[in-house]
C-alpha cells in the first residue's frame, strides 16, 4: 500500500486516504475538435512499464487533486506537485533523470 | 509411548492443572501447554489425517509449520476450523476436534484412499475428471466438493469481536528470538521507536532449548537479561502472541495478534489486526528445521529432531522412550543429548554423512550413544505409531542392514532461513551452497517509496545459523536500520563472548536412502498436508513440467494451508534431482501474505454487525422508524420505503400514500438529496460547463432542472439548479450523487478551469428538506404562516425564504410528482421540528407522510426519469428524448463533444418509452427484455402498478422506441409472453395543469 | 467538560470516555489565501490563520483555501458570516455548517488509541500533540479531529453519521480492549 505526500497540505498519508485519478497532463480536447483526437484524449493512455505521471485527489483530506511522478514497476515515489500545471517541474524531471538515466519518455 | 516427565518444562506451570477435550475425551494439561504438548503427554500420537489418503498423521513440528495437526477448535459461535494444535494455548475447557475423518479418527473410511494409492498419482484429478462433460456437474464435482477440506466451515455467526489498530514505528524488528531481541536493544539504543513482534507466547526461540552460553549465561538467562534490558527504553515495544504476517509496499506490515486464543475473555477483542508503518523492516524470523524424505517418514513418531528438544525442554513432554535420531548435519546431536539429559533411550543416531559430525557428535560418542555414519533410514514400520525403523547404506538402495525396535524418530534435513517475509514484498534470494538454503540477496532487497532497500534479514533469517554469526548479525542489521532512519549509533556494540561449537558441513541430502526405488519413493512423504509424495514430484518431471510454479501445481506440493513450509525445498530437491538441473536454476516458489492464515474476522476488523457499513439517517429517521416505516437502503443512507399501518400490506400502504398525496396532500423527506452550494463571479459560467443546459441566465429567485453528462456524454446526475443571488447557486443531486457530484465539480475546477473564481461547498447536511405535495399543500403551508407562497409571490420554479412557522425556511416551488408541490428546507436542527408543524398543520388536509416507493410511481405516473433506473451508464439525454435539455447555444460543456459521436447520434439507439400492457391486471417484470425476432431489442427500466390510472405502468428502453408508438412489444419472462403496447412515457396530466396552481 | 448539557449521549464504560456533542456552532470559509485575505479574516475573526495542519483560538485549516471557524460563545454564525463578508473583498464562501457536522469529545488518557484503531495517523504523542489538526478517515467515515488536551479530543464528521460514528467510537474505546502502545 503506497504512501503518498499531499504536496497542498503536507500530509504523508497511505493510499486509503487517496483516490487515484489515473494519468496526469492530458489535454482536454472539445467541439470541433476530429474523432480520433477525442478517442485519444478520451482513452488512449500510456501505461508505461516505469515512470508515470498520475492524477490524485486526497480526498480524505484536504480534497485537493495533486500529481504524483511514480515508477509503475518498483514503486518508487520521485515527487508530487501541484495538479494545476501542463507539465511536471522541471526539477522533478531532473530528478528523475538523476535516478533513471535509462529513462527516455517524456510525460 | 510419549509422556510427561517428571521435570523439564520451562513454559508450563505444574501448579495450574487444566482440562480440555480432544474428540470429547478430557485431557490433563498445565497452564502454558500447547494442545500439541498436552496431547503428546498423553500419548496421543495420532491427532488427524491426511488430506487424500486418510492416513493417519501425528505432530510433526511445535509451531507455525506443523502440517499435520490442525483441528476444529471450539463449538457453536466460536467453531473455528484448521487451527494448529502446536500454536493453540489449551485452557480450561477447550474443545478440540481432528478433521478429515469419518466416522472417527480411529476407524476412518475414507483410509481407503490409502490402500488405492497407487491410482491417485499427481495430476490424477485433471487425467480422471476429463470426460464426459456432463460429469463434471453430476458426478465429478460434488464427489470432490465432498472430499475437499480438512475441516469444517462455521455454521453460526462469529461471536467475537475484532479489530484494527495502525502504529507506526522506524523500526519493526519480526521474531523474537534472540536475533530479533538483540536487534531490539541494539536499535533501541539508538532512541528510534521500536516494535517488535513474536508470534508465540514466549521470546527466545531456540535459545530456549539449545544449550548455548552467552557471556557466561546460558539461553534462557541471556533471553532474561536482554528482556531485562529491554524493558527498560521507553521507545521499545515487544509483542507476544502477535506474528508478523506479512510484509507490503512502502513499509507497511500485517502483526496478527491473538488476545483471547489462549484465555477467552469478553470484553477484549479475539484477534487485533496491526496496520503498521515502518520505516525499516528487521525480519529476524529465524529458520524452519527441513524434514527427510524416507518411506514411512509420516508414521505419526516421526518428528522434527528440533522438534524434540522443544517438547522435552519447553513442556516437560517425551515424544518417546526410545527414539531413534537421523540427520545430515550436526544440529540433531543436540536433540540426541538432550533425550539423553532427559534420561530417555537412544537405540541410534543414523547420520547419512561418511564422514559423521564434529564436536557435538563427539560429546555423544563420549555419553557412550551408538552412531552410524553413512547410513539412512529404509523405511520405517508402525501404522498409528513407530514400531521400528530398518537401517540401510545411505548410498545404497534401501537393502536393510538392521531393523531397531523405536517408539520414536527424530529427524534433521538441515535448515531453511525463513525468508518468506524478506520475500513477500519482492526481496530476492540467493543460494547457499554449503547449508544448502535459499538465504535473502542483500543486494536486491524489496525497495521502499525512496528507491531504497526497506527490510534487512538478521540472525538465522539471514542464514547466520551459528550462535555467534546469529547475533552479530542481529546487531549490524540493528544499526543499520538505526542508521537509515536517522538515529546512527556512535558507540561500538558490546561484544558477546559466545561459546564456538565446531560443527562439520551438512550434507545436502534430501532422500534416503540415495538410490531409493520407485516402491519407497511412493511412500516417502514431501507434503503431509496434501500427500505428495517424491514419487509425484518425479512423475511430473517425467511428463515434462519444468517450472516449480507449474509443479507445485500439479501435484499440489506445497498447496496447502501450510504452505509449503516443510516441504518446498526438499520438493524443489527432488524436482531439480529428477531435471538433473541446479536447485538455484529451478528456482522457488513465490511467498505470498500472510506467512500463516489469519481469521476473517482479523481481516474485517470491526466493521461486522450494526458498524458493518456507515447508515447516513436524515432529522426525522427516529420519527419514520417509530411511525413503522419499512427503510430502503439508498446509498449509504436508510430512506423509508412506505408506511404500512397495522394490518396494511406495502403495497396497500404505497397505494394509499399515493391517491392520500394526489388526492389531498403528501409529506416527504427529501433531505438525502444532494445540495452542493456553488459561489462565486464565475460560478454562471462554471455551470454553463457543468450542466448540459443553460444556467447562466436563470435569474436569482428562480429554479431549473439540470442535467448533468460526464465527458462520454452520458448522462451522469440531475437535480434542480436554484439561483440564490447574483453569484450563488444552489444545486440539488440525486441522493447517491451528493459526494460524487461535489467531487466532480471540485475535479473540473481544481485541474482543469482552475482560473475560475468559483468555490464550493457541500451543504446535504446542513438542510433538512421535506417536500408538501398535493392540491392542498398551498394549505398547509399557509396554515403555518410567514410566508407569502400565493400562485403569484412564489410561481411555479420559483425559490423564496422567510420564518415558516417560526422557523428559518427556504422553499422552492418545484415538483417531482407533478402536483402542487413545495420543499421546504430548513437547517437540520429544525427538521424534526418543521416535520412535525407540518404534520399538525396538515391534519385538518388529512396530509399523509410517504415513502420511497409512492414517490417512484408518482415520477414514473408523470414519465420524469431516474437516474440509476432509467439511465445505465450508456445513456444519453437524447437517448432519453431529453433533448430540450441539452443546449445547442454553449460553446463547450462537459459531454458536449461526447455525444455527438457518430454512435451516439446514429438510428436505432434504444430510446426512452412508455410501456401499456395489453392487461389491466399484469404489471411488467422489473428488467425484462423486449424480444423481437429473437433478438433483444431493449429492457424494461421502471415498473409499477399506478393507483391514479387504476392500471400498469413502465417506462423501457428500446431500439428507435419513439418510432414503435403504438406497437405491441413481446417480453418473454420464465416462459410467459408478456405483452405492451409502446406509449409516451407521460402518462398523466400531460399538460401539467396540476402543477400549474 | 465540565458542561455536561452540551453533550446528548455520553458513554463511559469504556476506557475513554465518549461523548456526543449538542450542536457546535461553526461556519466553513473558503477564499484564495493571499496576503489581504488573511488579513481580512484576522480582522474579522481577531485571530490569525492557524498554520497549515492546526488549529488555533477556534479556526482550523481544512485546506490551503479552507478553514473551520468554530463560533465564539456569545456569537451567532450569522454574525461570523457578516463580518467576513464585509472584510474580505475577494470572491470567497462563508457558509453556516452547524447542523451538517457531528461533534464528538473522547476523554481519558488513552483517547489516542481510540482513533489508531480506526485512522491510519501516527498518533504518538511525538507526532500527535494539542494543536494539530488532522482530517482523515475513521474506519470507513471522513472525520477531523484535534486534541484539546493530552487526555481530550475533539472529532467532528457528517452529521447523517452521528449515532454510527459514536457507536463505532463506544465500540472501539470499550474496556480491555486498548492495545497501551501509544
Amino acid at each position: 500500500m503506497l504512501l503518498l505526500t499531499c504536496p497542498y497540505c503536507g500530509v504523508e498519508g497511505e493510499e486509503t486516504e487517496f483516490h487515484n485519478g489515473g494519468e496526469a497532463h492530458l489535454k482536454r480536447v472539445g467541439d470541433g475538435s476530429s474523432d480520433a483526437d477525442f478517442t485519444a484524449y478520451m482513452f488512449e493512455r500510456k501505461n508505461p512499464r516505469g515512470i508515470v505521471f498520475e492524477r490524485w485527489r486526497h480526498v480524505y483530506g484536504c480534497g485537493k487533486w495533486f500529481h504524483a511522478a511514480r515508477c509503475a514497476v518498483t514503486l518508487e515515489v520521485f515527487g508530487t506537485y501541484s495538479a494545476q500545471t501542463s507539465e511536471p517541474p522541471a526539477d522533478l524531471i531532473a530528478k528523475i533523470r538523476a535516478k533513471r538515466p535509462e529513462w527516455e519518455a517524456t510525460p | 509411548m510419549s509422556f510427561r516427565l517428571p521435570e523439564l518444562g520451562l513454559l508450563i506451570d505444574r501448579d495450574r492443572p487444566l482440562t480440555f477435550t480432544f474428540n470429547g475425551v478430557p485431557v490433563q494439561g498445565f497452564r502454558g501447554d500447547t494442545i500439541a504438548s498436552a496431547l503428546m503427554a498423553a500419548d496421543h500420537r495420532m491427532v488427524g489425517r491426511s488430506f487424500k489418503f486418510h492416513r493417519p498423521r501425528g505432530i510433526v513440528a511445535s509451531g507455525a509449520e506443523e502440517p499435520n495437526a490442525l483441528m476444529n477448535m471450539g463449538e457453536g459461535a466460536r467453531f473455528e476450523p484448521n487451527q494448529r494444535a502446536t500454536t493453540t494455548e489449551v485452557f480450561n475447557g477447550l474443545t478440540a476436534r481432528s478433521q478429515n475423518h469419518w466416522p472417527s479418527l480411529g476407524f476412518d473410511v475414507g483410509a481407503v484412499n490409502n490402500r488405492l494409492a497407487r491410482f491417485f498419482p499427481a495430476g490424477f484429478y485433471y487425467k480422471t475428471f476429463m470426460k464426459p462433460a456432463w460429469a463434471w456437474k453430476h458426478l465429478f464435482e460434488p464427489f470432490i466438493r465432498k472430499s475437499a477440506g480438512l475441516g469444517q466451515a462455521p455454521t453460526v455467526r462469529d461471536a467475537d469481536r475484532y479489530e484494527y489498530f495502525y502504529a507506526y514505528v522506524d523500526i519493526l524488528v519480526i521474531g523474537g528470538g534472540v536475533a530479533g531481541l538483540e536487534a531490539a536493544l541494539e536499535a533501541g539504543r539508538s532512541g528510534a521507536r521500536v516494535l517488535l513482534l513474536e508470534q508465540s507466547a514466549y521470546f527466545g526461540g531456540r535459545f530456549m532449548v539449545d544449550d548455548v552460553s552467552v557471556d557466561g549465561r546460558d539461553g534462557p538467562a541471556h533471553i532474561a537479561h536482554l528482556l531485562a534490558q529491554i524493558e527498560a527504553l521507553p521507545n521499545v515495544t515487544l509483542r507476544a502472541r502477535c506474528q508478523g504476517a506479512g510484509v507490503f509496499d512502502h513499509g507497511y506490515a500485517l502483526g496478527y495478534e491473538r488476545l483471547t486464543d489462549h484465555a477467552p475473555a469478553n470484553n477484549t477483542p479475539r484477534h487485533r489486526l496491526w496496520r503498521i508503518r515502518a520505516r525499516r523492516i528487521l525480519t529476524a524470523t529465524g529458520a524452519l528445521e527441513r524434514p527427510l524424505s524416507f518411506a514411512g517418514n509420516d508414521i505419526p513418531g516421526v518428528m522434527l529432531a528440533g522438534t524434540v528438544r522443544d517438547y522435552i525442554r519447553l513442556y516437560g513432554v517425551a515424544p518417546g522412550a526410545r527414539m531413534v535420531v537421523v540427520t545430515n548435519n550436526d544440529d540433531a546431536y543436540r536433540t540426541a543429548l538432550t533425550l539423553h539429559a532427559a534420561g530417555l533411550e537412544i537405540p541410534a543416531i543414523i547420520d547419512a554423512r561418511p564422514e559423521g559430525g564434529g564436536a557435538l557428535a563427539e560429546q555423544a560418542r563420549a555419553l557412550g550413544l551408538r552412531i552410524e555414519t553413512g547410513k539412512g533410514v529404509a523405511r520405517v514400520n508402525g501404522k498409528t505409531r513407530v514400531k521400528s525403523v530398518e537401517v540401510c547404506r545411505q548410498s545404497g538402495t534401501g537393502g536393510a542392514v538392521e531393523t531397531i525396535p523405536c517408539d520414536g524418530l527424530a529427524m534433521s534435513g538441515g535448515f531453511s532461513p525463513v525468508v518468506h517475509l524478506w520475500s513477500h514484498c519482492g526481496g530476492k534470494l540467493a543460494w547457499d551452497g554449503a547449508n544448502a538454503m535459499f538465504v535473502p540477496d542483500l543486494a536486491r532487497p524489496p525497495t521502499n517509496q525512496n528507491g531504497e532497500g526497506f527490510v534487512i534479514p538478521a540472525g538465522s533469517a539471514f542464514g547466520a545459523l551459528q550462535t555467534e554469526a546469529c547475533i552479530q548479525s542481529a546487531v549490524v542489521a540493528a544499526r543499520q536500520a538505526a542508521d537509515e532512519v536517522g538515529r546512527s549509533i556512535k558507540e561500538e556494540a558490546a561484544p558477546r563472548a559466545v561459546r564456538r561449537i565446531s560443527e562439520h558441513p551438512m550434507a545436502p541430502i534430501w532422500h534416503m536412502p540415495a538410490r531409493a526405488p520407485y516402491r519407497l519413493r511412493a511412500q516417502s512423504f514431501l507434503d503431509f498436508q496434501n500427500d505428495v509424495k517424491v514419487s509425484d514430484i518425479d512423475l511430473a518431471a517425467r511428463e515434462g513440467f519444468e517450472s516449480v510454479e507449474h509443479t507445485k501445481r500439479y501435484t499440489t506440493l506445497g498447496m496447502a494451508t501450510d504452505q509449503g513450509k516443510l516441504s518446498n525445498i526438499n520438493g524443489l530437491a527432488v524436482l531439480a534431482g529428477a531435471l538433473d538441473a541446479e536447485i538455484p536454476t529451478v528456482g522457488t516458489t513465490t511467498f505470498r501474505p500472510p506467512y500463516t492464515p489469519i481469521s476473517l474476522g482479523a481481516i474485517a476488523g470491526e466493521a461486522a454487525g450494526p458498524l458493518f457499513k456507515p447508515t447516513r439517517k436524515t432529522a426525522i429517521d427516529g420519527w419514520h422508524e417509530s411511525h413503522g416505516a419499512i427503510f430502503e437502503p439508498v446509498a449509504d443512507w436508510r430512506r423509508p420505503y412506505a408506511y404500512p399501518q397495522a394490518g396494511e400490506s406495502t403495497q396497500g400502504a404505497i397505494t394509499r400514500e399515493i391517491l392520500a398525496t394526489r388526492g389531498a396532500v403528501g409529506l416527504f423527506d427529501a433531505s438525502t438529496l444532494g445540495k452542493i452550494i456553488v459561489k462565486g463571479p464565475d460560478a454562471g459560467r462554471f455551470l454553463d460547463l457543468i450542466y448540459t443546459n443553460m444556467m447562466s441566465t436563470l435569474k436569482p429567485g428562480k429554479c431549473r432542472y439540470g442535467l448533468m453528462c460526464n465527458e462520454n456524454g452520458f448522462v451522469m446526475d440531475d437535480g434542480v439548479v436554484a439561483r440564490l443571488d447574483d453569484d450563488t447557486f444552489l444545486c440539488h443531486t440525486t441522493t447517491g450523487g451528493a459526494e460524487r457530484i461535489h467531487a466532480h465539480m471540485e475535479e473540473w475546477l481544481q485541474t482543469e478551469w482552475w482560473d475560475l473564481k468559483v468555490f464550493t461547498a457541500n451543504l446535504t447536511e446542513q438542510f433538512t428538506q421535506i417536500a408538501v405535495v398535493g392540491p392542498r399543500a398551498r394549505h398547509v403551508l399557509e396554515a403555518l404562516g410567514g410566508v407569502d407562497v400565493s400562485r403569484e409571490a412564489l410561481p411555479f420554479m420559483g425559490v423564496t425564504g422567510g420564518k415558516l412557522g417560526g422557523i428559518d425556511a427556504r422553499i422552492f416551488r418545484i415538483s417531482f410528482s407533478g402536483e402542487l408541490s413545495f420543499e421546504v428546507a430548513v437547517p437540520t436542527s429544525q427538521g424534526l421540528l418543521m416535520w412535525n408543524l407540518l404534520l399538525q398543520a396538515g391534519a385538518a388536509h388529512g396530509i399523509t407522510p410517504y415513502g420511497t416507493e409512492a414517490l417512484h410511481v408518482m415520477r414514473a405516473e408523470k414519465g420524469f426519469v431516474v437516474v440509476g433506473d432509467e439511465t445505465d451508464g450508456t445513456v444519453t439525454p437524447h437517448d432519453l428524448g431529453m433533448g430540450w435539455a441539452v443546449s445547442k447555444k454553449k460553446k463547450d460543456f462537459i459531454g458536449k463533444r461526447g455525444m455527438q459521436r457518430s454512435f451516439l447520434t446514429a438510428r436505432g439507439r434504444k430510446q426512452l418509452v412508455g410501456l401499456r400492457t395489453l392487461s389491466d391486471t399484469e404489471k411488467l417484470p422489473e428488467c425484462a427484455h423486449a424480444v423481437e425476432g429473437g433478438k433483444a431489442i431493449g429492457h424494461v427500466t421502471s415498473t409499477y402498478f399506478s393507483p391514479t390510472l387504476g392500471h400498469p405502468i413502465a417506462m423501457a428502453l428500446i431500439r428507435g422506441g419513439r418510432a414503435r408508438m403504438g406497437e405491441v412489444l413481446d417480453f418473454p419472462v420464465g416462459g410467459k409472453v408478456h405483452k405492451a403496447r409502446v406509449v409516451d412515457p407521460v402518462f398523466y396530466d400531460k399538460e401539467g395543469a396540476r402543477q400549474n396552481v | 467538560m465540565s458542561d455536561l448539557l452540551s453533550f446528548s449521549e455520553i458513554d463511559g464504560s469504556g476506557e475513554v470516555l465518549v461523548a456526543m456533542q449538542r450542536r457546535v456552532p461553526m461556519v466553513t470559509l473558503k477564499a484564495e489565501p493571499t496576503k489581504p485575505t488573511r488579513a481580512a479574516i484576522k480582522r474579522a475573526l481577531g485571530t490569525p490563520v492557524p498554520a497549515p495542519r492546526t488549529i488555533a483560538n477556534g479556526v482550523a485549516w481544512m485546506a490551503p483555501d479552507e478553514w473551520l471557524i468554530m463560533v465564539p460563545e456569545g456569537q451567532t454564525p450569522q454574525a461570523v458570516i457578516g463580518r467576513l463578508t464585509a472584510e474580505i473583498k475577494a470572491p470567497m464562501l462563508a457558509v453556516d455548517v452547524s447542523d451538517a457536522r457531528a461533534v464528538f469529545t473522547l476523554k481519558g488518557n488513552k483517547a489516542r488509541e481510540v482513533l489508531a484503531k480506526g485512522a491510519p495517523v501516527d498518533l504518538s504523542p511525538t507526532a500527535f500533540t494539542p494543536g494539530d489538526f488532522r482530517r482523515t478517515r475513521l474506519g470507513q467515515v471522513a472525520v477531523a479531529f484535534w486534541m484539546e488536551a493530552e487526555d481530550e479530543i475533539t472529532l467532528v464528521c457528517f452529521a447523517s453519521l452521528k449515532q454510527f460514528m459514536f457507536d463505532w467510537l463506544v465500540n472501539a474505546a470499550q474496556k480491555s480492549s486498548l492495545p497501551a502502545f501509544l
